[in-house]
């Protein structure tokens, strides 16, 4: 694990410590939808690197994946935060997912080739597990509206494909 | 029998069997595929069949047999295959390696 992703998950393990022991202030549904979304356009900022950068015809399909799924289902968000008046509210988890999301878009940009490509995928692969352990453990279980529960159970679906999609892309490059 | 009379007689008797074997007992199969997960997952079919996916999903998908066939599913889209072999084939999607189904054909 790069030290940007452990900084994320040492923040999400820190937002459920802080949260999870006492049980009384879990993650409220604007903050969930806020760190759902936000993990959604992380994936989709690094996937357009990814498509700019990869000669690889496998990286560049997986790229263009992201794009597409992550784009429909924070269309969906959108859609239903619209729906259900909610204003999504930003918080640490988010910001520490930005921040991280920034460091390793920086360090990708120095490498090229099958380097870049490696690297990408790799973080793919480690990026949708850390997000779908947080949704696992932290998210789905906090969600009180039972659409936003609903939706966030598709994403872990959609998100543990895409970590399987990831895992094969990267076995082909090694 | 004459050999032209026998002959007449099997030639009659296989085509009257293709007039009906061909369109009345080819079935269309429906499979629907909803929140990434192809419904029924598995189905039972016979050579000439087809099978129908119905992507509800906002989402673009394939049923892709390992090594074989492939059909895209646009988002709200169908796709169909025609069955020309028997056997039991996994399939995949291809952008959702976690969504599996099982077609098994009878000759």
């Amino acid at each position: 694990m790069t030290k940007n992703l452990k900084a994320a998950a040492t923040a999400i393990a820190l937002f459920i410590g802080a949260t999870g022991a006492l049980g009384a202030d879990k993650p409220t549904d604007p903050q969930i939808a806020h760190i759902a979304y936000t993990a959604g356009v992380l994936d989709i900022e690094a996937a357009k690197q990814a498509i700019a950068m990869s000669k690889n015809k496998a990286v560049v399909e997986f790229a263009e994946t992201m794009l597409r799924d992550h784009e429909a289902v924070n269309s969906q968000a959108l859609d239903l935060v619209k729906k259900l008046n909610v204003t999504p509210e930003d918080n640490d988890t988010s910001k520490a997912l930005s921040q991280a999301a920034e460091t390793k878009r920086q360090e990708l940009a120095k490498l090229s080739g099958a380097e870049f490509d490696r690297a990408y995928v790799e973080h793919e692969v480690a990026y949708h597990k850390q997000v779908n352990g947080a949704l696992e453990t932290m998210l789905i279980p906090a969600a009180q509206n039972g659409e936003l529960k609903s939706l966030l159970e598709t994403g872990l679906k959609l998100f543990q494909g895409h970590q399987q999609h990831a895992e094969h892309v990267a076995a082909e490059l090694k | 029998m004459s050999m032209a009379v026998y002959h007449a007689a099997v030639a009659t008797l296989l085509l009257g069997a293709a007039a009906i074997a061909a369109p009345s007992q080819a079935e269309t199969i429906k499979v629907t595929i909803d929140r990434l997960a192809y419904a029924p997952a598995e189905i039972e079919a016979k050579v000439g069949d087809e099978i129908e996916w119905i992507n509800k999903d906002s989402l673009i998908h394939t049923a892709t047999v390992k090594g074989g066939a492939q059909v895209l599913l646009p988002a709200k889209k169908s796709g169909r295959l025609r069955l020309q072999e028997p056997g039991s084939f996994d399939y995949i999607c291809r952008y959702h390696p976690n969504m599996k189904g099982r077609i098994t054909v009878r000759p």
